[in-house]
């Protein structure tokens, strides 16, 4: 808690104190500390958790410097707020209003975002409001404009919310850039950022100051008063924990037991098909017909808005919901938050904890619903964390290269640039404060000519070097081009999913399911079955825009989907899991059937030590097995999974498969693994050229490749004139992937592409500390028969197959059979 | 090397896997649609793809006619992606294509994208050429033609199998008539099932997917 010298009332001036008694409130410290720092015109990062008056803190400043001014005033912009959500940029301009018409301030507070007419936004750009409250791409759009630098002159504060959420992201690296400019056009404007509760605040607090050669800038921290410690508690039966699965079908009647206890309940769930499943559940046991809803990012938009304001009237009793409420506007009425599956990292389990929009003195109530027994494991463990107040820290990393060439464009179309001074700027944004000179003069070389060291296309090229060494674009229509592919998220094309009867033709009319990923409809052929909306579909065939199924009578499906499951465990709830599995002290609080699979695993097999990597191999029916447990999330296991197999395939061991799920990875196939040198297997040396032959060759990579080509401006979705969807996009990315890579293997895209597959889809920078943690740490066990740990892993490979309710009691005996086997003793 | 012999209105013709046709009988190699400069086509408008496709693209053809010793070359039509495209050959490029096509009877078939291909190129620029039982042109013909090799729709199939998906540019065959995959470095497909393919074809279609070793037939 910070002291202060100062009374309230030399911060709050008599108007703001009246405003704050009249309702009856005392202006928090946190408040106060901020009007105290803005006074001096110093930048700070506030955390704080939900609840606590942080937006208005952020504001408070702005409207207090605002109403010193003369009502008759040219009209000039003074407060930039940025959110991540355009929904809260919406909600915050509701809740500011308030003290603005209560007070009579003459403040003129308005929103951009990407549903503001043209007409407004026109307007907004000849008449500034005092306060824009707006996203990370309309501010790019913004300062690509012309007159950008005349716009922004007058600004003197910039408000970031949400901070955590997105700053070490591709969105937080644009951000980062366009506040480098912004700092240009507006030189000792400052800025607050609003964060919830973060392991790391430096990080966020150098994100917001210009970083400067000599050394590291950092905005002032504040804290806001941390609200009362959660009460968490999980349900986990000694009766029954199943053994594999994500569902938790068996706690269903518990959940609803809740929901009926609570006023109004968020059911948070970690993908799209489970909550979905979850909600179907949850439907067959509310005989009270209790108003629950479904939220997630499948759903039409309006039907999600129906639900956000059925919600926000405090119509419902609860919303069945993904990380798509993990931000957002406050509800007051929850008082329960309900997490369905394994919490996946500490500060996302706070975060959503936080949304039940709780009085600062007393607990929110959480319940967790572990689906199986290593995610009883993992809620043990992020409970333990959240209550010692320990959260988990980001995997640090570097502003990218794609992003940056996107931004390099945005500057040229808004006036020719020196490269010296852009270079300087561009390193004052802590993303790229380490971003060496030749990087940048090559992603300058890319936005120009494509970059290449075969010099062809300069005399296409879209920036040209004038006499007075300034870059300057070639063409307005260079521009139009820019505006309309702006931005860094890019969206899978998805197709609609018709339901259609049996005997219709294929191609017209069927109710619409829901939306499914493109990629995934276009590897179907007719006749293949498939898991959506909780059900077996048979693909019919794509007509257009929609995919066309029918119900199939089969009860398997012979394509798995992956869908969802984004978030990977974290590295911190990852070390955590790993020590309680290693201390049997520990062992005594979870369920007994959950304490007694450990007990048994301990006496069959082994339990790890908390560094050390166990490697099983078992044969199994005609199959020969090897298991090994990094706890390091499904990504970076499904990486370990293929450069394992491929050197076990050099071994001439025919490795068969694998599956990968966040604990585990297990390898099967017609050779005993059992004789296997495991520290050369598992050696570091696989990231070198076993990683590069597999790079050359893999889906995941390959889109990572697009997505960045997307976002560099290599390939542009959006022509004027005509949109282009995925589907029209008349050459293939992965066509030219393959080219690039042979040809010039270094390329600067081919760079970005490494960058942000290591840290994303492929996970390897996790994967290479794995490796590195457990060198001369590993545990092998040849056993005769199947381990109890490994029990989870091999259920997951059955599963995957095999989807629909009505084989519940198949899969059922298939578990059965293979638990009685490992739990022989 | 796994050869797959398909015949064709009679005639004997091996499917390289590489993408293109031999005619053992005639030592004719035939390539479809090579899409020159589709590259720096798209640089015009501001995409600039790697400049390299045409050369990987003359790469891969030099391989291939050095392997077969061939005798005739014909190219299937969409040569050239525009026009323009030979115009924007470098000197590197440009050499290479005399150079390959001094050792051959060298035909040009006309296609969509290059009704007249450049006049500096060694041999014959021609609409369609008959020879034996098969006759060579870019489109194919909306009527039954037996014995018609064509390019043009640039056929590619996906199959799935064990949750894992392959996409692969293909052969189209009835025994009767045949659609060549396109040889271009950045020649995008069409998926065999849709109705510009199917419709040339009787019952007994089959795909025959250019895989690594040799070509697999599947039923389209």
């Amino acid at each position: 808690m910070l002291a202060f010298a100062e009374p309230h009332a030399a911060l709050l001036p008599a108007p703001f104190a009246d405003w704050f008694a009249a309702r009856g409130w005392v202006p928090r410290a946190h408040q106060l500390a901020l009007l105290k720092e803005a006074r001096e015109g110093r930048s700070v990062l506030l955390v704080a958790p939900t609840g606590g008056g942080k937006t208005l803190a952020g504001f408070l400043p702005s409207l207090i410097e605002l109403s010193t001014l003369p009502a008759r005033r040219k009209p000039a912009l003074h407060t930039l707020y940025i959110s991540p959500l355009k929904a809260l940029a919406v909600d915050v301009l509701r809740n500011l209003e308030i003290p603005v018409a209560e007070m009579g301030l003459a403040v003129r507070i308005e929103t951009r975002t990407g549903d503001t007419p043209p007409s407004r936004r026109l307007r907004q750009r000849h008449v500034p409001p005092d306060m824009l409250l707006t996203t990370p791409e309309q501010l790019a759009l913004l300062l690509a404009a012309r007159d950008a630098h005349k716009y922004f002159a007058s600004l003197r504060a910039v408000v970031l919310d949400e901070l955590h959420a997105f700053h070490n992201t591709k969105r937080g690296d644009l951000l980062a850039l366009g506040l480098a400019r912004l700092a240009q056009f507006a030189p000792g404007h400052r800025r607050v950022g609003l964060s919830a509760t973060v392991a790391d605040p430096v990080r966020l607090q150098r994100y917001l100051m210009p970083q400067k050669p000599a050394g590291e800038m950092r905005a002032v921290l504040v804290r806001g008063a941390p609200g009362a410690p959660p009460d968490i508690a999980i349900s986990a039966s000694d009766a029954y924990v199943p053994w594999a699965g994500h569902l938790a079908i068996h706690a269903m009647p518990d959940v609803m037991n809740a929901i009926r206890a609570a006023k109004t309940a968020l059911v948070f769930v970690n993908t799209r098909s489970q909550a979905e499943r979850t909600f179907q559940h949850l439907w067959q046991l509310n005989e009270e017909n209790l108003p629950i809803a479904l939220h997630h990012g499948s759903l039409a938009p309006q039907q999600r808005r129906k639900v956000e304001a059925a919600m926000a009237r405090g119509e419902l009793r609860a919303v069945v919901c993904t990380s798509t409420l993990d931000l957002g506007i406050d509800w007051g009425a929850v008082d329960l938050v309900i997490g369905v599956g394994a919490p996946k990292g500490a500060a996302r389990l706070v975060q959503r904890i936080g949304r039940a929009n709780h009085r600062l003195d007393e607990p929110s109530r959480a319940l967790l619903v572990p689906a199986n027994r290593f995610e009883v494991l993992e809620c043990e463990a992020a409970r333990d964390a959240v209550l010692a107040g320990e959260l988990d820290g980001e995997q640090p990393r570097k502003g990218g290269l794609d992003v940056l060439a996107q931004h390099v464009m945005g500057v040229a179309c808004s006036a020719p640039f020196n490269a010296d001074a852009l270079y300087a700027e561009v390193i004052s944004a802590a993303p790229y404060c380490d971003l060496s000179r030749a990087d940048f003069d090559r992603s300058v070389e890319f936005v120009a000519t494509g970059g290449y060291a075969l010099k062809r296309y300069d005399r296409y090229a879209k920036l040209r070097k004038t006499p007075d060494g300034l870059w300057r674009i070639a063409h307005p229509r260079l521009a139009q081009i820019y505006r309309l592919n702006v931005g860094v998220i890019i969206e899978e094309p998805m197709l609609d999913v018709r339901l259609q009867s049996k005997g219709r033709p294929a191609g017209a009319g069927g109710r619409v399911l829901g939306q499914l990923e493109e990629y995934f409809l276009e590897q179907l052929v007719p006749g293949d079955t498939f898991v959506f909306a909780g059900q077996v579909l048979e693909f019919r065939g794509i007509r257009e825009t929609a995919a066309f199924v029918t119900k199939s009578n089969e009860t398997e499906a012979h394509v798995p989907s992956y869908m969802g499951g984004k978030f990977p465990l974290s590295t911190f709830l990852a070390s955590r899991v790993r020590e309680m599995l290693a201390d049997p002290k520990a062992w005594g609080k979870l369920p007994a059937p959950v304490g007694e699979w450990l007990r048994v695993q301990n006496w069959r097999s082994v339990i790890p030590g908390a560094g050390q990597l166990l490697v099983e191999t078992f044969p199994r029916g005609s199959r020969e097995f090897l298991v090994c447990y990094p706890f390091e999330g499904r990504l970076a296991h499904q990486t370990l999974g293929m450069l394992v197999t491929r050197r076990l395939e050099r071994l001439r061991l025919r490795p068969l498969g694998f599956v990968a799920n966040e604990y585990a990875l297990a390898v099967w196939g017609l050779r005993d693994m059992g004789g296997v040198d495991m520290d050369r297997l598992f050696d570091e040396d696989m990231l070198g050229d076993d990683l590069d032959a597999w790079l050359a060759d893999s889906a995941l990579y390959k889109r990572t490749f697009r997505n960045c080509a997307i976002i560099a401006g290599l390939i542009q979705r959006r022509q004027p004139g005509a949109e282009k969807t995925g589907r029209q996009v008349t050459f293939s990315s992965d066509l030219i992937y393959d080219v690039l890579r042979e040809h010039e293997p270094d390329h600067i895209l081919l760079r970005a592409t490494y960058e942000d597959a290591a840290t994303g889809l492929l996970d390897i920078a996790r994967l290479a500390q794995m490796l590195a943690r457990v060198k001369g740490r590993i545990m092998t066990r040849q056993l005769e028969r199947v381990s109890p740990l490994a029990v989870p892993a091999l259920l997951e490979i059955s599963k995957e197959m095999v989807a629909g309710e009505a084989h519940e009691d198949l899969l059922q005996e298939a578990e059965e059979e293979l638990v009685r086997e490992a739990m022989r003793i | 090397m796994n050869e797959v012999l398909i015949e064709v209105n009679g005639e004997t013709l091996l499917l390289d896997p590489a993408g293109a046709l031999w005619w053992p009988a005639e030592q004719t190699l035939v390539f479809a649609d090579l899409h020159f400069e589709k590259g720096s086509a798209y640089a015009r408008s501001g995409q600039m793809l790697p400049p390299y496709d045409t050369r990987a693209t003359l790469a891969r053809m030099e391989a291939l006619i050095t392997r077969h010793a061939a005798a005739r070359v014909i190219a299937l039509g969409d040569s050239f992606h525009d026009r323009d495209a030979g115009n924007r050959l470098d000197t590197y490029e440009r050499e290479t294509l005399i150079r390959l096509g001094r050792g051959v009877e060298w035909i040009w078939i006309a296609g969509n994208h290059d009704p007249s291909p450049p006049s500096w190129l060694e041999g014959k620029i021609l609409e369609e050429m008959t020879i034996g039982g098969l006759i060579f042109r870019h489109e194919p013909l909306l009527l039954p033609a037996p014995g018609e090799i064509a390019g043009h729709l640039h056929p590619c199939k996906n199959i799935t199998r064990r949750g894992r998906s392959l996409r692969r540019r293909c052969f189209v065959s009835d025994n009767k008539r045949l659609v060549m995959p396109a040889f271009g470095a950045y020649a995008g497909g069409l998926d065999v099932r849709s109705r510009a393919v199917r419709t040339l074809f009787g019952e007994n279609l089959l795909a025959y997917l250019l895989g690594v070793r040799r070509v697999y037939a599947v039923a389209a």
